[in-house]
Protein backbone atom coordinates (compact mmCIF):
# COMPACT_ATOMS: atom_id res chain seq x y z
CA UNK A 1 0.00 0.00 0.00
CA UNK A 2 1.29 3.47 -0.86
CA UNK A 3 1.60 6.19 1.76
CA UNK A 4 -1.68 8.02 2.20
CA UNK A 5 -1.70 11.72 1.27
CA UNK A 6 -3.13 12.56 4.67
CA UNK A 7 -2.82 10.34 7.72
CA UNK A 8 -3.79 11.04 11.31
CA UNK A 9 -3.54 8.72 14.27
CA UNK A 10 -4.91 9.68 17.64
CA UNK A 11 -5.34 13.36 16.80
CA UNK A 12 -6.30 15.30 19.92
CA UNK A 13 -6.93 18.96 20.60
CA UNK A 14 -8.59 20.77 23.44
CA UNK A 15 -9.05 24.41 24.35
CA UNK A 16 -8.89 24.60 28.12
CA UNK A 17 -11.44 22.14 29.45
CA UNK A 18 -13.22 21.79 26.15
CA UNK A 19 -12.12 18.75 24.19
CA UNK A 20 -12.56 19.53 20.50
CA UNK A 21 -10.90 16.50 18.90
CA UNK A 22 -10.79 13.38 20.99
CA UNK A 23 -8.61 10.83 19.23
CA UNK A 24 -9.35 11.11 15.54
CA UNK A 25 -7.90 8.57 13.07
CA UNK A 26 -7.95 9.33 9.36
CA UNK A 27 -6.29 8.06 6.21
CA UNK A 28 -6.84 9.68 2.84
CA UNK A 29 -5.35 7.90 -0.19
CA UNK A 30 -3.69 10.04 -2.84
CA UNK A 31 -5.92 11.37 -5.60
CA UNK A 32 -9.19 10.87 -3.74
CA UNK A 33 -11.77 13.16 -2.20
CA UNK A 34 -12.28 12.72 1.50
CA UNK A 35 -15.15 14.47 3.18
CA UNK A 36 -15.41 15.25 6.85
CA UNK A 37 -19.07 15.64 7.60
CA UNK A 38 -20.45 17.11 10.77
CA UNK A 39 -22.67 19.70 12.42
CA UNK A 40 -21.45 23.10 13.61
CA UNK A 41 -19.01 22.74 16.45
CA UNK A 42 -18.17 19.12 15.69
CA UNK A 43 -14.49 19.99 15.27
CA UNK A 44 -14.27 19.96 11.46
CA UNK A 45 -12.57 23.33 11.19
CA UNK A 46 -10.18 22.50 14.02
CA UNK A 47 -9.18 19.32 12.19
CA UNK A 48 -8.51 21.29 9.00
CA UNK A 49 -6.57 23.97 10.88
CA UNK A 50 -4.35 21.34 12.46
CA UNK A 51 -3.76 19.30 9.30
CA UNK A 52 -2.98 22.48 7.36
CA UNK A 53 -0.36 23.57 9.97
CA UNK A 54 -2.32 26.62 11.09
CA UNK A 55 -2.53 25.44 14.69
CA UNK A 56 -0.73 22.67 16.55
CA UNK A 57 -2.28 19.47 17.84
CA UNK A 58 -2.05 18.41 21.49
CA UNK A 59 -1.29 14.83 20.51
CA UNK A 60 -1.33 12.53 17.51
CA UNK A 61 0.88 11.10 14.81
CA UNK A 62 0.12 13.30 11.82
CA UNK A 63 1.47 13.09 8.28
CA UNK A 64 0.53 15.15 5.26
CA UNK A 65 2.13 14.52 1.89
CA UNK A 66 4.45 12.08 3.64
CA UNK A 67 5.84 14.78 5.96
CA UNK A 68 5.52 14.81 9.72
CA UNK A 69 3.41 17.81 10.74
CA UNK A 70 5.25 18.35 14.00
CA UNK A 71 8.78 17.84 12.67
CA UNK A 72 8.61 19.52 9.29
CA UNK A 73 5.59 21.82 8.95
CA UNK A 74 7.33 23.83 6.24
CA UNK A 75 7.54 20.76 3.95
CA UNK A 76 3.85 20.12 4.57
CA UNK A 77 3.07 23.74 3.67
CA UNK A 78 4.93 23.35 0.38
CA UNK A 79 2.67 20.42 -0.53
CA UNK A 80 -0.73 21.80 0.40
CA UNK A 81 -3.22 24.48 -0.54
CA UNK A 82 -5.84 25.70 1.90
CA UNK A 83 -9.15 27.46 1.42
CA UNK A 84 -10.53 28.22 4.83
CA UNK A 85 -14.09 28.76 5.86
CA UNK A 86 -13.73 32.53 5.91
CA UNK A 87 -12.43 34.09 2.77
CA UNK A 88 -8.66 34.30 2.81
CA UNK A 89 -8.38 37.11 0.30
CA UNK A 90 -6.89 40.55 0.79
CA UNK A 91 -9.95 42.77 0.44
CA UNK A 92 -7.96 45.99 0.07
CA UNK A 93 -6.32 45.01 -3.20
CA UNK A 94 -7.78 43.79 -6.48
CA UNK A 95 -8.43 40.20 -7.44
CA UNK A 96 -5.55 40.29 -9.88
CA UNK A 97 -3.20 41.75 -7.27
CA UNK A 98 -4.23 38.98 -4.89
CA UNK A 99 -3.28 36.41 -7.52
CA UNK A 100 0.06 38.09 -8.27
CA UNK A 101 0.79 38.23 -4.54
CA UNK A 102 0.34 34.45 -4.40
CA UNK A 103 2.58 34.02 -7.45
CA UNK A 104 5.30 36.08 -5.75
CA UNK A 105 5.00 34.09 -2.53
CA UNK A 106 5.35 30.88 -4.53
CA UNK A 107 8.48 32.40 -6.06
CA UNK A 108 7.26 32.18 -9.62
CA UNK A 109 9.06 34.32 -12.14
CA UNK A 110 7.32 37.49 -13.27
CA UNK A 111 6.18 36.03 -16.58
CA UNK A 112 5.13 32.76 -15.05
CA UNK A 113 3.18 34.62 -12.37
CA UNK A 114 1.34 36.73 -14.93
CA UNK A 115 0.54 33.67 -17.03
CA UNK A 116 -0.75 31.63 -14.08
CA UNK A 117 -2.80 34.59 -12.87
CA UNK A 118 -4.38 35.15 -16.26
CA UNK A 119 -5.16 31.44 -16.65
CA UNK A 120 -6.76 31.06 -13.25
CA UNK A 121 -8.76 34.29 -13.47
CA UNK A 122 -10.10 33.04 -16.79
CA UNK A 123 -10.84 29.57 -15.44
CA UNK A 124 -12.73 30.93 -12.44
CA UNK A 125 -14.64 33.50 -14.44
CA UNK A 126 -13.07 36.47 -12.71
CA UNK A 127 -11.56 38.30 -15.67
CA UNK A 128 -14.09 41.13 -15.60
CA UNK A 129 -13.75 41.61 -11.86
CA UNK A 130 -9.94 41.31 -11.88
CA UNK A 131 -9.28 45.05 -11.56
CA UNK A 132 -11.76 45.64 -8.72
CA UNK A 133 -10.87 45.44 -5.01
CA UNK A 134 -11.71 42.01 -3.66
CA UNK A 135 -13.81 43.57 -0.89
CA UNK A 136 -16.42 44.49 -3.51
CA UNK A 137 -16.87 40.86 -4.64
CA UNK A 138 -19.99 38.81 -3.92
CA UNK A 139 -19.74 35.76 -1.67
CA UNK A 140 -19.49 33.38 -4.62
CA UNK A 141 -16.83 35.47 -6.35
CA UNK A 142 -14.76 35.72 -3.18
CA UNK A 143 -14.92 31.97 -2.78
CA UNK A 144 -13.82 31.49 -6.41
CA UNK A 145 -10.95 33.93 -5.98
CA UNK A 146 -10.03 32.16 -2.76
CA UNK A 147 -9.77 28.80 -4.54
CA UNK A 148 -7.96 30.33 -7.50
CA UNK A 149 -5.37 31.72 -5.05
CA UNK A 150 -5.04 28.30 -3.45
CA UNK A 151 -4.25 26.78 -6.86
CA UNK A 152 -1.42 29.17 -7.78
CA UNK A 153 1.30 26.90 -6.43
CA UNK A 154 -0.18 23.75 -8.00
CA UNK A 155 -0.69 22.04 -4.62
CA UNK A 156 -1.11 18.25 -4.69
CA UNK A 157 -3.23 18.22 -1.55
CA UNK A 158 -6.02 20.72 -1.06
CA UNK A 159 -8.01 21.46 2.09
CA UNK A 160 -11.42 23.01 1.56
CA UNK A 161 -13.24 24.01 4.72
CA UNK A 162 -16.97 24.27 4.00
CA UNK A 163 -16.38 25.63 0.50
CA UNK A 164 -20.08 26.01 -0.28
CA UNK A 165 -21.48 27.28 3.01
CA UNK A 166 -23.41 30.46 2.34
CA UNK A 167 -23.42 30.05 -1.43
CA UNK A 168 -26.57 30.10 -3.54
CA UNK A 169 -27.50 26.86 -5.36
CA UNK A 170 -25.95 27.92 -8.65
CA UNK A 171 -22.64 28.91 -7.07
CA UNK A 172 -22.70 25.68 -5.09
CA UNK A 173 -23.03 23.61 -8.25
CA UNK A 174 -20.25 25.63 -9.88
CA UNK A 175 -18.06 24.90 -6.88
CA UNK A 176 -18.80 21.19 -7.18
CA UNK A 177 -17.72 21.35 -10.82
CA UNK A 178 -14.47 23.03 -9.80
CA UNK A 179 -13.75 20.39 -7.17
CA UNK A 180 -14.45 17.54 -9.60
CA UNK A 181 -12.07 19.14 -12.09
CA UNK A 182 -9.33 19.27 -9.46
CA UNK A 183 -9.69 15.60 -8.69
CA UNK A 184 -9.45 14.69 -12.36
CA UNK A 185 -6.02 16.30 -12.26
CA UNK A 186 -4.94 13.83 -9.56
CA UNK A 187 -5.20 16.22 -6.64
CA UNK A 188 -6.15 14.92 -3.20
CA UNK A 189 -9.02 16.88 -1.69
CA UNK A 190 -9.90 17.07 1.98
CA UNK A 191 -13.35 18.63 2.19
CA UNK A 192 -15.48 19.53 5.17
CA UNK A 193 -19.18 20.11 4.82
CA UNK A 194 -22.45 20.20 6.71
CA UNK A 195 -24.34 18.82 3.75
CA UNK A 196 -24.75 15.11 3.23
CA UNK A 197 -25.72 15.79 -0.36
CA UNK A 198 -22.41 17.51 -1.00
CA UNK A 199 -20.36 14.70 0.50
CA UNK A 200 -22.47 12.26 -1.47
CA UNK A 201 -21.82 14.14 -4.73
CA UNK A 202 -18.09 14.56 -4.35
CA UNK A 203 -16.45 12.27 -1.87
CA UNK A 204 -14.89 8.86 -2.32
CA UNK A 205 -14.95 8.38 1.40
CA UNK A 206 -16.87 10.17 4.11
CA UNK A 207 -16.18 10.37 7.82
CA UNK A 208 -18.83 11.64 10.18
CA UNK A 209 -17.37 13.72 12.96
CA UNK A 210 -19.42 14.16 16.08
CA UNK A 211 -18.31 15.54 19.41
CA UNK A 212 -14.65 15.30 18.43
CA UNK A 213 -14.82 11.64 17.44
CA UNK A 214 -15.32 9.85 14.15
CA UNK A 215 -18.80 8.36 14.52
CA UNK A 216 -18.61 6.44 11.24
CA UNK A 217 -16.49 6.23 8.14
CA UNK A 218 -17.07 4.74 4.74
CA UNK A 219 -18.35 5.40 1.24
CA UNK A 220 -21.63 7.27 0.85
CA UNK A 221 -23.36 3.96 0.16
CA UNK A 222 -21.93 2.35 3.26
CA UNK A 223 -23.04 5.25 5.42
CA UNK A 224 -26.52 5.23 3.97
CA UNK A 225 -26.89 1.61 4.90
CA UNK A 226 -26.21 2.61 8.50
CA UNK A 227 -29.11 5.01 8.70
CA UNK A 228 -32.70 3.94 9.19
CA UNK A 229 -33.92 5.42 5.93
CA UNK A 230 -36.72 7.83 5.33
CA UNK A 231 -40.15 8.04 6.75
CA UNK A 232 -43.66 9.19 6.03
CA UNK A 233 -44.97 11.80 8.42
CA UNK A 234 -48.67 12.08 9.13
CA UNK A 235 -49.90 15.23 10.81
CA UNK A 236 -53.26 15.68 12.47
CA UNK A 237 -55.08 18.80 13.61
CA UNK A 238 -57.64 17.01 15.76
CA UNK A 239 -56.13 15.51 18.94
CA UNK A 240 -58.72 12.73 19.13
CA UNK A 241 -58.08 11.70 15.52
CA UNK A 242 -54.38 11.70 16.39
CA UNK A 243 -54.98 9.50 19.46
CA UNK A 244 -57.02 6.91 17.60
CA UNK A 245 -54.52 6.84 14.75
CA UNK A 246 -51.68 6.40 17.23
CA UNK A 247 -53.47 3.43 18.75
CA UNK A 248 -54.12 1.88 15.34
CA UNK A 249 -50.55 2.47 14.11
CA UNK A 250 -48.64 1.16 17.05
CA UNK A 251 -45.50 0.72 14.99
CA UNK A 252 -45.32 4.43 14.16
CA UNK A 253 -43.14 6.88 16.04
CA UNK A 254 -45.14 9.45 17.98
CA UNK A 255 -44.67 13.16 18.32
CA UNK A 256 -47.44 14.08 20.73
CA UNK A 257 -46.73 17.79 20.75
CA UNK A 258 -46.94 18.18 17.01
CA UNK A 259 -49.74 15.61 16.71
CA UNK A 260 -47.67 13.73 14.16
CA UNK A 261 -46.87 10.09 13.49
CA UNK A 262 -43.86 8.78 11.63
CA UNK A 263 -43.96 5.58 9.67
CA UNK A 264 -40.59 4.31 8.45
CA UNK A 265 -40.49 4.08 4.67
CA UNK A 266 -37.94 4.10 1.90
CA UNK A 267 -40.14 6.45 -0.09
CA UNK A 268 -40.63 4.28 -3.18
CA UNK A 269 -43.95 4.32 -5.02
CA UNK A 270 -44.69 0.76 -3.93
CA UNK A 271 -43.98 1.42 -0.28
CA UNK A 272 -46.10 4.58 -0.35
CA UNK A 273 -49.02 2.74 -1.92
CA UNK A 274 -48.77 0.06 0.77
CA UNK A 275 -48.90 2.70 3.48
CA UNK A 276 -51.85 4.48 1.89
CA UNK A 277 -53.75 1.18 1.54
CA UNK A 278 -53.03 0.39 5.12
CA UNK A 279 -54.19 3.83 6.31
CA UNK A 280 -57.39 3.48 4.26
CA UNK A 281 -58.19 0.06 5.71
CA UNK A 282 -57.58 1.36 9.22
CA UNK A 283 -59.87 4.31 8.51
CA UNK A 284 -57.23 6.93 9.27
CA UNK A 285 -57.29 10.28 7.53
CA UNK A 286 -54.35 12.56 8.26
CA UNK A 287 -54.52 16.29 7.55
CA UNK A 288 -51.09 16.32 6.01
CA UNK A 289 -48.81 13.63 4.63
CA UNK A 290 -45.15 14.29 3.84
CA UNK A 291 -42.39 11.97 2.65
CA UNK A 292 -38.94 12.46 4.19
CA UNK A 293 -35.79 11.10 2.61
CA UNK A 294 -32.75 10.58 4.86
CA UNK A 295 -30.82 13.74 5.55
CA UNK A 296 -27.88 14.72 7.68
CA UNK A 297 -30.11 14.76 10.77
CA UNK A 298 -31.02 11.12 10.21
CA UNK A 299 -27.37 10.20 9.78
CA UNK A 300 -26.49 11.88 13.02
CA UNK A 301 -29.31 10.54 15.09
CA UNK A 302 -28.67 7.09 13.72
CA UNK A 303 -24.91 7.20 14.17
CA UNK A 304 -24.71 8.95 17.48
CA UNK A 305 -27.95 7.85 19.11
CA UNK A 306 -28.42 11.31 20.58
CA UNK A 307 -31.66 11.28 22.55
CA UNK A 308 -32.42 14.92 22.07
CA UNK A 309 -35.09 14.50 19.42
CA UNK A 310 -37.66 12.11 20.87
CA UNK A 311 -39.63 11.40 17.72
CA UNK A 312 -36.48 10.13 16.04
CA UNK A 313 -35.20 7.83 18.75
CA UNK A 314 -38.52 6.06 19.22
CA UNK A 315 -38.73 5.38 15.52
CA UNK A 316 -38.94 1.63 14.86
CA UNK A 317 -36.45 0.19 12.40
CA UNK A 318 -38.85 -2.25 10.76
CA UNK A 319 -40.24 -1.21 7.42
CA UNK A 320 -43.94 -1.37 6.72
CA UNK A 321 -45.26 -4.31 4.74
CA UNK B 1 16.72 28.89 -1.88
CA UNK B 2 18.68 29.76 1.22
CA UNK B 3 16.86 30.90 4.33
CA UNK B 4 18.21 34.42 4.04
CA UNK B 5 17.28 34.97 0.42
CA UNK B 6 13.88 33.42 1.12
CA UNK B 7 13.43 35.85 4.01
CA UNK B 8 14.47 38.83 1.88
CA UNK B 9 12.30 37.85 -1.05
CA UNK B 10 9.16 37.13 0.98
CA UNK B 11 9.62 40.19 3.19
CA UNK B 12 9.96 42.28 0.07
CA UNK B 13 6.72 40.81 -1.30
CA UNK B 14 4.96 41.61 1.98
CA UNK B 15 6.44 45.11 1.98
CA UNK B 16 5.08 45.75 -1.49
CA UNK B 17 1.68 44.54 -0.31
CA UNK B 18 1.72 46.96 2.63
CA UNK B 19 2.88 49.87 0.52
CA UNK B 20 0.11 49.07 -1.96
CA UNK B 21 -2.39 49.29 0.91
CA UNK B 22 -0.91 52.60 2.04
CA UNK B 23 -0.93 53.99 -1.48
CA UNK B 24 -4.47 52.87 -2.19
CA UNK B 25 -5.87 54.02 1.14
CA UNK B 26 -3.75 57.04 2.11
CA UNK B 27 -6.46 58.52 4.36
CA UNK B 28 -5.28 56.67 7.48
CA UNK B 29 -1.69 57.88 7.10
CA UNK B 30 -2.76 61.42 6.25
CA UNK B 31 -5.22 61.60 9.16
CA UNK B 32 -2.46 60.61 11.52
CA UNK B 33 -0.29 63.40 10.12
CA UNK B 34 -2.94 65.96 11.01
CA UNK B 35 -2.29 65.68 14.76
CA UNK B 36 1.37 66.78 14.73
CA UNK B 37 0.74 69.45 12.08
CA UNK B 38 -2.23 70.89 14.01
CA UNK B 39 -0.25 70.87 17.24
CA UNK B 40 2.64 72.60 15.52
CA UNK B 41 0.42 75.37 14.20
CA UNK B 42 -1.54 75.60 17.46
CA UNK B 43 1.50 75.95 19.65
CA UNK B 44 3.32 78.35 17.35
CA UNK B 45 0.49 80.67 16.28
CA UNK B 46 -2.01 80.47 19.17
CA UNK B 47 0.11 79.77 22.26
CA UNK B 48 3.36 80.92 20.67
CA UNK B 49 3.79 84.22 22.52
CA UNK B 50 3.33 82.71 25.97
CA UNK B 51 5.37 79.61 25.12
CA UNK B 52 8.31 81.54 23.70
CA UNK B 53 8.32 83.79 26.77
CA UNK B 54 8.83 80.67 28.88
CA UNK B 55 11.94 79.31 27.20
CA UNK B 56 15.48 80.48 27.10
CA UNK B 57 15.06 82.55 30.27
CA UNK B 58 12.31 84.66 28.69
CA UNK B 59 12.51 87.25 25.98
CA UNK B 60 12.80 84.67 23.16
CA UNK B 61 10.75 85.39 20.06
CA UNK B 62 8.46 83.20 18.06
CA UNK B 63 11.18 81.93 15.72
CA UNK B 64 13.12 80.64 18.73
CA UNK B 65 10.06 78.71 19.83
CA UNK B 66 9.60 77.25 16.34
CA UNK B 67 13.17 76.01 16.54
CA UNK B 68 12.46 74.57 19.98
CA UNK B 69 9.25 72.76 19.07
CA UNK B 70 9.99 71.26 15.60
CA UNK B 71 12.38 68.45 16.71
CA UNK B 72 9.79 67.21 19.25
CA UNK B 73 7.05 67.31 16.67
CA UNK B 74 9.13 65.32 14.20
CA UNK B 75 9.41 62.54 16.79
CA UNK B 76 5.75 62.90 17.67
CA UNK B 77 5.01 62.39 13.97
CA UNK B 78 6.75 59.04 14.21
CA UNK B 79 4.66 58.13 17.27
CA UNK B 80 1.51 59.15 15.46
CA UNK B 81 2.38 57.20 12.32
CA UNK B 82 2.99 54.02 14.30
CA UNK B 83 -0.59 54.18 15.62
CA UNK B 84 -1.51 53.52 12.01
CA UNK B 85 0.84 50.55 12.06
CA UNK B 86 -0.89 49.06 15.10
CA UNK B 87 -4.25 49.54 13.40
CA UNK B 88 -3.17 48.00 10.12
CA UNK B 89 -1.49 45.02 11.82
CA UNK B 90 -4.63 44.42 13.86
CA UNK B 91 -6.80 44.71 10.74
CA UNK B 92 -4.53 42.29 8.95
CA UNK B 93 -4.74 39.70 11.71
CA UNK B 94 -8.54 39.68 11.62
CA UNK B 95 -8.47 38.99 7.88
CA UNK B 96 -8.38 35.47 6.53
CA UNK B 97 -5.38 36.29 4.36
CA UNK B 98 -3.01 35.93 7.32
CA UNK B 99 -4.30 32.41 7.92
CA UNK B 100 -3.44 31.72 4.30
CA UNK B 101 0.09 33.10 4.73
CA UNK B 102 0.57 30.88 7.77
CA UNK B 103 -0.22 27.76 5.75
CA UNK B 104 2.19 28.66 2.94
CA UNK B 105 5.85 27.70 2.69
CA UNK B 106 7.04 31.27 3.08
CA UNK B 107 9.44 32.86 5.51
CA UNK B 108 7.54 32.97 8.77
CA UNK B 109 8.64 36.42 9.83
CA UNK B 110 8.08 38.08 6.45
CA UNK B 111 4.55 39.23 7.35
CA UNK B 112 5.82 41.25 10.31
CA UNK B 113 9.03 42.40 8.63
CA UNK B 114 6.93 43.68 5.74
CA UNK B 115 4.85 45.70 8.19
CA UNK B 116 7.89 47.06 10.02
CA UNK B 117 9.83 48.14 6.94
CA UNK B 118 6.66 49.61 5.42
CA UNK B 119 5.94 51.51 8.59
CA UNK B 120 9.49 52.88 8.88
CA UNK B 121 9.26 54.11 5.28
CA UNK B 122 5.94 55.77 6.05
CA UNK B 123 7.45 57.37 9.14
CA UNK B 124 10.28 58.82 7.07
CA UNK B 125 7.79 60.16 4.56
CA UNK B 126 5.64 61.67 7.29
CA UNK B 127 8.65 63.24 8.99
CA UNK B 128 9.64 64.82 5.68
CA UNK B 129 6.11 66.23 5.24
CA UNK B 130 5.87 67.62 8.78
CA UNK B 131 9.45 68.86 8.50
CA UNK B 132 8.46 70.71 5.33
CA UNK B 133 5.62 72.41 7.21
CA UNK B 134 8.14 73.34 9.89
CA UNK B 135 10.49 74.86 7.31
CA UNK B 136 7.58 76.68 5.70
CA UNK B 137 6.73 78.45 8.96
CA UNK B 138 10.32 79.37 9.62
CA UNK B 139 12.29 76.45 11.05
CA UNK B 140 15.96 76.65 10.08
CA UNK B 141 18.88 74.46 10.95
CA UNK B 142 21.78 76.65 9.93
CA UNK B 143 24.85 75.33 11.70
CA UNK B 144 24.28 71.54 11.38
CA UNK B 145 27.05 69.73 9.48
CA UNK B 146 26.37 67.00 6.94
CA UNK B 147 27.46 64.45 9.51
CA UNK B 148 24.99 65.86 12.02
CA UNK B 149 22.22 65.70 9.43
CA UNK B 150 23.10 62.09 8.76
CA UNK B 151 23.11 61.30 12.48
CA UNK B 152 19.73 63.05 12.85
CA UNK B 153 18.32 60.97 10.03
CA UNK B 154 19.76 57.81 11.57
CA UNK B 155 18.20 58.66 14.92
CA UNK B 156 14.79 59.23 13.32
CA UNK B 157 14.95 55.89 11.49
CA UNK B 158 16.11 54.04 14.60
CA UNK B 159 13.38 55.66 16.68
CA UNK B 160 10.79 54.80 14.02
CA UNK B 161 11.93 51.19 13.98
CA UNK B 162 11.78 50.92 17.77
CA UNK B 163 8.27 52.37 18.05
CA UNK B 164 7.12 50.31 15.06
CA UNK B 165 8.09 46.99 16.64
CA UNK B 166 6.22 47.98 19.79
CA UNK B 167 3.24 49.10 17.70
CA UNK B 168 3.25 45.77 15.84
CA UNK B 169 3.00 43.98 19.19
CA UNK B 170 0.16 46.28 20.20
CA UNK B 171 -1.60 45.51 16.94
CA UNK B 172 -1.15 41.77 17.46
CA UNK B 173 -2.77 41.78 20.91
CA UNK B 174 -5.69 43.95 19.78
CA UNK B 175 -8.83 42.11 18.71
CA UNK B 176 -9.89 44.91 16.33
CA UNK B 177 -8.87 48.27 14.87
CA UNK B 178 -10.52 50.36 17.62
CA UNK B 179 -8.71 48.44 20.34
CA UNK B 180 -5.45 48.78 18.42
CA UNK B 181 -5.80 52.53 18.14
CA UNK B 182 -6.58 52.74 21.88
CA UNK B 183 -3.70 50.48 22.85
CA UNK B 184 -1.32 52.57 20.77
CA UNK B 185 -2.38 55.88 22.36
CA UNK B 186 0.83 56.15 24.45
CA UNK B 187 2.65 56.71 21.16
CA UNK B 188 1.04 60.13 20.88
CA UNK B 189 0.49 60.85 24.60
CA UNK B 190 4.11 60.34 25.65
CA UNK B 191 5.42 63.23 23.52
CA UNK B 192 2.94 65.54 25.30
CA UNK B 193 4.64 64.58 28.58
CA UNK B 194 8.13 65.15 27.21
CA UNK B 195 10.33 68.13 26.49
CA UNK B 196 8.65 68.50 23.08
CA UNK B 197 6.66 71.64 23.97
CA UNK B 198 8.25 72.96 27.16
CA UNK B 199 11.62 72.34 28.82
CA UNK B 200 11.60 69.66 31.49
CA UNK B 201 12.96 72.05 34.14
CA UNK B 202 9.81 74.17 33.90
CA UNK B 203 7.69 71.17 34.98
CA UNK B 204 6.76 70.35 38.62
CA UNK B 205 9.68 68.78 40.46
CA UNK B 206 8.02 65.42 41.12
CA UNK B 207 7.22 65.04 37.43
CA UNK B 208 10.63 65.97 36.05
CA UNK B 209 12.22 62.50 36.34
CA UNK B 210 9.29 60.93 34.46
CA UNK B 211 9.50 63.48 31.68
CA UNK B 212 13.26 63.37 31.54
CA UNK B 213 13.77 59.62 31.29
CA UNK B 214 10.83 58.49 29.14
CA UNK B 215 11.86 57.49 25.59
CA UNK B 216 10.77 60.67 23.83
CA UNK B 217 12.73 63.28 25.82
CA UNK B 218 16.26 61.91 25.25
CA UNK B 219 15.46 61.43 21.55
CA UNK B 220 14.08 64.96 21.29
CA UNK B 221 17.07 66.47 23.10
CA UNK B 222 19.48 64.53 20.91
CA UNK B 223 17.70 65.66 17.74
CA UNK B 224 17.76 69.29 19.02
CA UNK B 225 21.44 68.98 19.67
CA UNK B 226 22.14 67.59 16.20
CA UNK B 227 20.01 70.12 14.31
CA UNK B 228 20.39 73.21 16.48
CA UNK B 229 23.67 72.70 18.31
CA UNK B 230 22.26 72.58 21.83
CA UNK B 231 23.84 70.45 24.56
CA UNK B 232 23.24 66.68 23.99
CA UNK B 233 25.09 65.31 27.02
CA UNK B 234 23.93 61.94 28.28
CA UNK B 235 20.78 62.14 26.12
CA UNK B 236 22.61 60.66 23.13
CA UNK B 237 23.31 57.28 24.59
CA UNK B 238 20.02 57.34 26.53
CA UNK B 239 18.13 57.80 23.26
CA UNK B 240 20.04 55.06 21.47
CA UNK B 241 19.57 52.66 24.42
CA UNK B 242 15.85 53.36 24.54
CA UNK B 243 15.58 52.71 20.78
CA UNK B 244 17.55 49.46 20.87
CA UNK B 245 15.76 48.29 24.03
CA UNK B 246 12.29 49.01 22.67
CA UNK B 247 13.13 47.49 19.29
CA UNK B 248 14.41 44.25 20.82
CA UNK B 249 11.54 44.06 23.31
CA UNK B 250 8.95 44.84 20.64
CA UNK B 251 10.52 42.31 18.28
CA UNK B 252 10.43 39.41 20.75
CA UNK B 253 6.97 40.36 21.98
CA UNK B 254 5.60 40.53 18.43
CA UNK B 255 7.35 37.35 17.32
CA UNK B 256 5.99 35.35 20.26
CA UNK B 257 2.46 36.71 19.71
CA UNK B 258 2.62 36.00 15.99
CA UNK B 259 4.01 32.50 16.43
CA UNK B 260 1.48 31.39 19.00
CA UNK B 261 -1.58 29.54 17.67
CA UNK B 262 -4.22 31.92 16.33
CA UNK B 263 -7.61 31.76 18.00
Amino acid sequence: MTTPAIAANGLRKSYGDKVVLDGVDLAVPEGTVFSLLGPNGAGKTTAVKILSTLITADAGDLHVGGHDLAADPQAVRAAIGVTGQFSAVDGLITGEENMLLMADLHHLSRGEGRRTTAELLERFDLVEAAKRPASTYSGGMKRRLDIAMTLVGNPRIIFLDEPTTGLDPRSRHNMWGIIRELVTGGVTVFLTTQYLEEADELADRIAVLNDGKIAAEGTAEELKRLIPGGHVRLRFTDPSAYQSAAVALREAGRDDEALALQIPSGGSQRELRAILDWLDSAGIEADELTVHTPDLDDVFFALTGTGTVPNQTTQPKETVR
Amino acid sequence: MSTLSLAVRDSNTMLRRNLLHARRYPSLTLNLLLTPVMLLLLFVYIFGDVMSAGIGGGGADRSAYIAYIVPGLLLMTIGSTTIGTAVSVSNDMTEGIIARFRTMAIHRGSVLIGHVVGSVLQCVMSVVLVGAVGVAIGFRSTDATALEWLAAFGLLVLFAMALTWVAVGMGLISPNAEAASNNALPMILLPLLSSAFIPVDTMPGWFQPIAEYQPFTPAIETLRGLLLGSEIGHNGWLAVSWCLGLAVLGYFWSASKFNSDPK
